[in-house]
C-alpha cells in the first residue's frame, strides 16, 4: 500500500534511518537493507532515479553523503515520491537548519516524528512544512 | 578498564546521546561495544525508576533499529514505559512498540487499555502517539476493541487529530471489515472538508481504498470530481487521478466524464509528477478518449526527448503501458525507443527492448531482429542476454506465430549461438529440437545449421553452448536423411574436443553417430539390392538428394572411423557413454565382415542387411511433440477407481502390519500411524517374503492377505510377482495394459489440428491442442469479501439518508446501535441505550440491509 518502507543510508552503506510500513523480521530486514544498499550504491549519477526490486520499486536520490531511499508499490508515481523526499529534506533542514548526516545521528527522533507527521499507514498525508513542523515544535516546548 | 568505571557506569546511566558518541568513536570493536551496551541495558531496563527504564528503551530502539539487536524481549517494558504520565516516557514507549511489535508479540493484548486511555486523553499529542501506534502496529482485536474511539476521533475539532484519525481508519478497515459500518459515515463527511490538510488525509486513504475495490467507491465519484476540478494542490490531485483511473475502469461512462478536467490539467501544469499522472491515467484507463490520448501521447514524445533521464524512463513505461491496445503511439516513436538501446542506464535500455518487442510482427520480425544483434554484439552480458531472451520468447510466442520464414529463423538460432555472451543455450537447443519436430519443411535447413554448429571445435570448449550442441547432435542423427554429408557428421560428433562435454550431451552425440551409421549402411545396402526395397523408397522420397553411389570403399572407412573414435569411449567412467559406445561397438562387430562378405557374395539378403533393416526400422518412427496435458486426455477406462486419499488403506493395512513390524524391529522409526506408502512397501516386502520362503508366517495370514489382495488389489504396487497373480488382481494390471503409449495419443490428437498451409507458403507447424503452457489456476481472493460487501451497505444508508433529511445525531446513534449490535456484545454503557431501542435498531437494520441487496450506482453523473 503506497509507500513500503523509507531508509536513509550513508555512503559506506551504514544505515542512519529505517522506517517500515509493514511487518519483516530482522533478517528480512537486514538482507533487504543489504540488497538495496548494493543496488542503489553501485549505479552512477548518470542513471535513473528508480530501480525495480522483486515486486516493488526503489526510488532514491542522493543528497550529500547520504542516499534517500523508498520502497513503494508498482503503481506508485515515482515521480511525486521524489518530490516526496525533496520535502523530506527540505523539512529536515528548516528544523535543524542546514542539516547533515550529524544532525540525523544525534536526534534520530526527530526525524522519525517528521516521517510520522507526513507518513500513515504508507500513505503521504501531509505535504506542507509548516504543517509537519508545527506540532513538533509545539511538543517540544510543552515538554 | 570496566572494572575502573563501574562505579560511574552504575551512578550515571548513559544516554542515548553517549551511546552514539560511544558508537561512533569505536573504529573497530562496534560488535564488542554494542554487546557491552546490551547489558547495561538489560540491567538498566529491570529498574523500578520509569525514567531509568525509559531511557534504556530508548537506547535499545536505537540499538535494534540501526544495528539489528533484536528487541522482542523487552515487550513487557514497553507495555510499563508506555504507562507513565510523563510525556516523553510515553514517546520513547510507543516508539519502541511501534518498532517493535508485531501480531506475534505475545505481552500485546496488554497495550488496548492504555491505548484506550491514551485515545481517550484530552491531550492531542498524547491522542496523536496513540493513533500513529495504531496505525504500524493494529492486529484484528486491536481494531475491533478501539473502533469506536476511532470513530470519535474522526468527529474530533482538533485537526491534527481528526487528520491521524483518517490516517488510522485504512489499518482498521484492513483487520476488522465491521468498522466500516461505524466510521465510514464520518469518514465520507470528511471528503467535504474544507480543511486542506483533512482533505489530503481522506483523498489519500480513499485512494487506497479505491485500489482493492473500486466498485464500492463509485457513488463517490462526484465528490471526487469536485475536488479534481477545484483543487491546486498537486498531491491531492495525484491521488484523485489514480482513483478515477481505477474508477473509470469500471464505469466506462466517468471516463468520457473526467476526460476533459484531466485534458486541462495536463495542459495547464506545470509540475512533472501530476503530468506523469495524467498520463499514465489517461494511457491505462481512459484509452478510449480520443482526444486525450492524443495530449497524452503528445506529451510522452516530449518526455522521451528530454534529457533527463528520469523523464526519458518514465515516457517509456508510459509508452509501454500504451502499447497493447494503441501500437500506433509506439510506432510514431520508433526511434527515440532505438535509441534508447544505447543509452546508459540499464533500466531505459531494458524498458526499449520491452517496447520494441510489442512491436514486433510478421514483416518486421528480421529488421528488428537485425537490428537487436547489433546491439546484442556490443553490449554487456547482462543486456545482451536480455536480447536473445526476449527474442526467443517473442519468436516462439503461439507456436512461432509470427515466424514465416523458418530457415531464417534457423540461421538466426545459429548466429545466437555465436555471440560470446550467449547463455541462453537451454532455450535455443530448446527450440532447435521443437522446431525439427513440428515443422516438417524445415528440416533440411535445421540439419545445415547443426551441421555448421557440430563442425566447429571451437563451440564446443564453451560450457553455455552444450545444450545447443546437444540438440544439433540429436537433429543430425533424428534427421540424417536430409543431410548431404553424413561422413562429416559423424566425423564432427566424434571430434577429440567431445571430450570437453558432459556425458549426457556425449551419450546423445554417440547415439546419433549410431543413426548415422545405420543410415549409411542401408543406404549402402539398398544400392546393393537389385530390388527396389522399401528402404530405397524411404530414403529417396522422405527428402533431398539421397545418398547416391555410396561405395564400399566408403562405407568401411566409416565404419572403421567410427569404430576407431568410440573404442577409447569404451572404457570410461560414465556408464551412459560406456553403454552406448559399446552398442555401437556391437554393432559395428556383429556386420562388419558382412559388409565385406557382400562385395564377394551377391546374395540378395544377408544377416547384415537385415539387421541393418530392423535398425532402421527402429529409427524410422517419428518422433512427435506431445502436450503436458496428454495424460489427462486419456480417457478413464470403466471400473476403474482413482480414490483420492489411500487412508481407507490405513485401516485394512494395520491389521498386517504387526507380524512385518515385529520382524523388523529394528527399524523403529515408524509407528502405527505411519503412511501409507511405507505399509505398502511393507507389504511388498512380506509378500516376496512370503512367496520365496513358505515358513514365515503361518497360513492364515497367508491366506487373508491373498483375500485382501482380491479385494484390494487396485491398491497395491506392481511388482514382478503381481504379473503372476495377473488373474487375481482384477483391475489393477489390465488398466495399465490399457494405457495406449502417449506418442501414438499424440499422432491421433494433432494430425487432426494441423494448422492448414497459407497461400505465403508458410510452412507447416504441429499445433498441439491446448497449447503447451501448463494451466494456471485463477487466484480467488476472499479477503475483500467482507469489507466490500460492508462498505456497499453503509453507502446505500448513505443514499437513502440523503432522500430523509433527518438530523445528524439520531443517525450517529443509529449506526452506533447498529455497530454495536452487529459486532460483539460489549458491555458499555450508551449514551441514550435502552434494551428496547436495541431490539428496533436491529429490526430496522435487518430490513435496510435486505433492501441493499440489488445494489444499483445511482448514476449522479449523467
Amino acid at each position: 500500500m503506497g509507500i513500503r518502507f523509507i531508509l536513509m543510508v550513508n555512503k559506506q552503506g551504514q544505515t542512519r534511518l529505517a522506517q517500515y510500513y509493514e511487518w519483516l523480521t530482522l533478517e528480512e530486514r537486514r538482507a533487504l537493507e543489504g540488497e538495496i544498499v548494493r543496488k542503489c550504491l553501485a549505479r552512477n549519477d548518470q542513471q535513473c532515479s528508480f530501480v525495480e526490486h522483486r515486486n516493488y520499486k526503489i526510488v532514491y536520490r542522493r543528497y550529500a553523503s547520504l542516499f534517500f531511499m523508498v520502497g513503494v508499490d508498482d503503481d506508485e508515481n515515482e515521480l511525486a515520491i521524489l518530490e516526496f523526499i525533496h520535502l523530506l529534506v527540505e523539512t529536515m533542514d528548516k528544523h535543524f537548519g542546514n542539516v547533515c548526516e550529524l544532525d540525523i545521528m544525534f536526534h534520530l527522533e526527530k526525524a522519525h516524528f517528521m516521517l510520522e507527521e507526513m507518513v500513515m499507514n504508507g500513505c503521504i498525508v501531509e505535504t506542507s512544512k509548516a504543517n509537519i513542523l508545527s506540532p513538533i515544535q509545539l511538543m517540544d516546548k510543552a515538554h | 578498564m570496566a572494572s575502573s568505571n563501574s562505579l560511574m557506569d552504575n551512578l550515571f546511566q548513559r544516554s542515548l546521546e553517549d551511546l552514539i558518541k560511544g558508537l561512533r568513536l569505536q573504529l573497530l570493536g562496534e560488535s564488542f561495544f554494542i554487546s557491552k551496551s546490551l547489558e547495561e541495558i538489560r540491567r538498566e531496563i529491570k529498574s523500578t525508576d520509569l525514567s531509568t527504564k525509559s531511557i534504556a528503551l530508548q537506547k535499545l530502539s536505537y540499538l535494534a533499529a540501526l544495528h539489528g539487536v533484536d528487541m522482542s524481549w523487552a515487550a513487557f517494558h514497553a507495555v510499563e514505559v508506555v504507562s507513565s504520565s510523563r510525556f516523553s516516557d510515553k514517546r520513547i514507549g510507543y516508539h519502541a512498540i511501534t518498532q517493535s511489535f508485531n501480531d506475534q508479540t505475545p505481552v500485546l493484548l496488554l497495550i488496548t487499555n492504555q491505548l484506550r486511555k491514551d485515545l481517550n486523553s484530552s491531550n492531542e499529542y498524547e491522542v496523536s502517539l496513540a493513533l500513529e501506534c495504531l496505525s504500524r502496529i493494529g492486529t484484528d482485536d486491536l481494531a475491533r476493541d478501539l473502533t469506536s474511539e476511532v470513530f470519535t476521533l474522526l468527529g474530533s475539532s482538533k485537526v491534527l487529530v481528526r487528520k491521524k484519525a483518517i490516517g488510522v481508519v485504512l489499518r482498521v478497515f484492513d483487520k476488522y471489515p465491521d468498522a466500516v459500518k461505524v466510521c465510514f459515515k464520518r469518514l465520507v463527511e470528511n471528503l467535504e472538508s474544507s480543511d486542506p490538510q483533512i482533505l489530503s488525509a481522506v483523498v489519500g486513504v480513499f485512494c487506497e481504498l479505491t485500489t482493492k475495490e473500486p466498485r464500492s467507491y463509485l457513488p463517490l465519484a462526484p465528490e471526487f470530481y469536485k475536488i479534481l476540478v477545484d483543487s491546486r494542490n498537486n498531491w491531492d490531485l495525484i491521488k484523485v487521478l489514480k482513483i478515477f483511473a481505477k474508477l473509470a475502469l469500471v464505469e466506462p461512462r466517468l471516463a468520457k466524464k473526467v476526460a476533459d478536467p484531466i485534458c486541462e490539467l495536463m495542459r495547464r501544469t506545470v509540475g512533472k509528477s501530476l503530468l506523469f499522472e495524467c498520463i499514465r491515467t489517461v494511457v491505462s484507463s481512459l484509452s478510449d478518449q480520443e482526444t486525450a490520448l492524443k495530449l497524452a501521447v503528445a506529451k510522452i514524445r516530449e518526455f522521451l526527448v528530454d534529457d533527463d533521464r528520469n523523464l526519458k524512463y518514465l515516457g517509456l513505461h508510459a509508452l509501454s503501458i500504451a502499447a497493447p491496445k494503441h501500437l500506433w503511439a509506439v510506432l510514431e516513436n520508433k526511434e527515440a525507443v532505438v535509441k534508447a538501446l544505447s543509452d546508459e542506464d540499464p533500466n531505459v535500455k531494458l524498458e526499449a527492448l520491452h517496447l520494441l518487442m510489442s512491436m514486433v510482427n510478421e514483416d518486421n520480425v528480421s529488421e528488428i531482429s537485425r537490428i537487436l544483434m547489433n546491439y546484442a554484439l556490443k553490449s554487456d552480458p547482462f543486456f545482451c542476454n536480455e536480447i536473445i531472451a526476449s527474442i526467443l520468447l517473442a519468436c516462439s510466442r503461439n507456436s512461432y506465430e509470427i515466424i514465416v520464414d523458418f530457415d531464417w529463423y534457423l540461421s538466426l538460432l545459429g548466429e545466437m549461438a555465436r555471440i560470446p555472451h550467449c547463455q541462453r543455450g537451454q532455450e535455443i537447443g530448446h527450440q532447435l529440437i521443437d522446431i525439427g519436430t513440428r515443422v516438417k519443411d524445415a528440416r533440411l535447413e535445421l540439419v545445415r545449421v547443426s551441421r555448421a554448429l557440430l563442425i566447429d571445435p571451437a563451440l564446443l570448449g564453451n560450457q553455455f553452448l552444450h545444450p545447443i550442441l546437444s540438440a544439433a547432435s540429436w537433429a543430425s542423427g533424428e534427421y540424417v536423411e536430409f543431410s548431404k554429408t553424413p561422413y562429416e557428421i559423424a566425423e564432427a560428433l566424434l571430434q577429440p574436443r567431445t571430450s570437453l562435454l558432459a556425458p549426457s550431451v556425449r551419450a546423445i552425440y554417440i547415439h546419433s553417430t549410431f543413426k548415422v551409421l545405420v543410415f549409411s549402411l542401408a543406404v549402402y545396402f539398398s544400392a546393393q539390392e537389385p530390388i527396389s526395397s522399401p528402404l530405397v523408397e524411404e530414403s529417396t522420397s522422405s527428402g533431398s538428394s539421397p545418398v547416391n553411389g555410396i561405395t564400399h570403399k566408403s562405407i568401411s572407412s566409416l565404419v572403421n572411423m567410427i569404430e576407431i573414435g568410440l573404442c577409447s569411449l569404451s572404457g570410461t567412467l560414465d556408464v551412459e557413454v560406456q553403454e552406448r559406445a559399446k552398442n555401437v561397438l556391437g554393432f559395428i562387430g556383429m556386420i562388419k565382415h558382412k559388409i565385406a562378405e557382400k562385395v564377394t557374395t551377391q546374395e540378395s539378403e544377408t544377416e547384415a542387411s537385415r539387421a541393418v533393416a530392423f535398425m532402421e526400422d527402429v529409427f524410422s518412427e517419428e518422433l512427435g511433440p506431445v502436450t503436458s496435458t496428454a495424460q489427462e486426455k486419456v480417457p478413464l477406462p470403466d471400473g476403474l477407481e482413482l480414490k483420492e486419499s489411500l487412508e481407507d488403506l490405513q485401516e485394512f493395512c494395520g491389521e498386517f502390519l504387526k507380524p512385518v513390524v515385529d520382524s523388523n524391529s529394528n527399524s523403529n522409526s515408524f509407528s502405527s500411524s505411519e503412511n501409507i506408502s511405507f505399509s505398502v512397501a511393507k507389504l511388498r516386502i512380506s509378500d516376496q517374503k512370503e512367496a520365496s520362503s513358505s515358513s514365515s508366517h503361518p497360513p492364515e495370514s497367508a491366506s487373508l492377505l491373498a483375500e485382501h489382495r482380491k479385494r484390494h488389489g487396485l491398491y497395491y504396487l506392481s511388482s514382478q510377482k503381481n504379473d503372476d497373480h495377473n488373474d487375481n488382481n482384477g483391475d489393477n494390471n489390465n488398466t495399465l495394459n490399457e494405457y495406449p503409449p502417449a506418442n501414438e495419443i499424440s499422432v491421433d490428437s494433432f494430425n487432426t489440428k494441423k494448422k492448414m498451409n497459407q497461400s505465403k507458403q508458410r510452412p507447416v507447424v504441429v499445433q498441439l491442442d491446448e497449447g503447451d503452457g501448463l494451466k494456471t489456476k485463477p487466484d480467488a481472493s476472499n479477503n475483500d469479501e467482507p469489507l466490500s460487501r460492508a462498505i456497499q451497505t453503509a453507502l446505500m444508508g448513505k443514499g437513502k439518508e440523503k432522500e430523509r433529511e433527518k438530523d445528524n445525531h439520531e443517525r450517529d446513534l443509529d449506526s452506533r446501535i447498529k455497530g454495536r449490535s452487529s459486532g460483539r456484545e460489549k458491555k458499555t454503557k450508551k449514551k441514550n441505550g435502552e434494551k428496547s431501542s436495541k431490539h428496533r435498531s436491529r429490526r430496522r437494520s435487518d430490513k435496510e440491509s435486505s433492501a441493499a441487496e440489488p445494489v444499483e450506482i445511482p448514476d449522479f453523473l449523467l
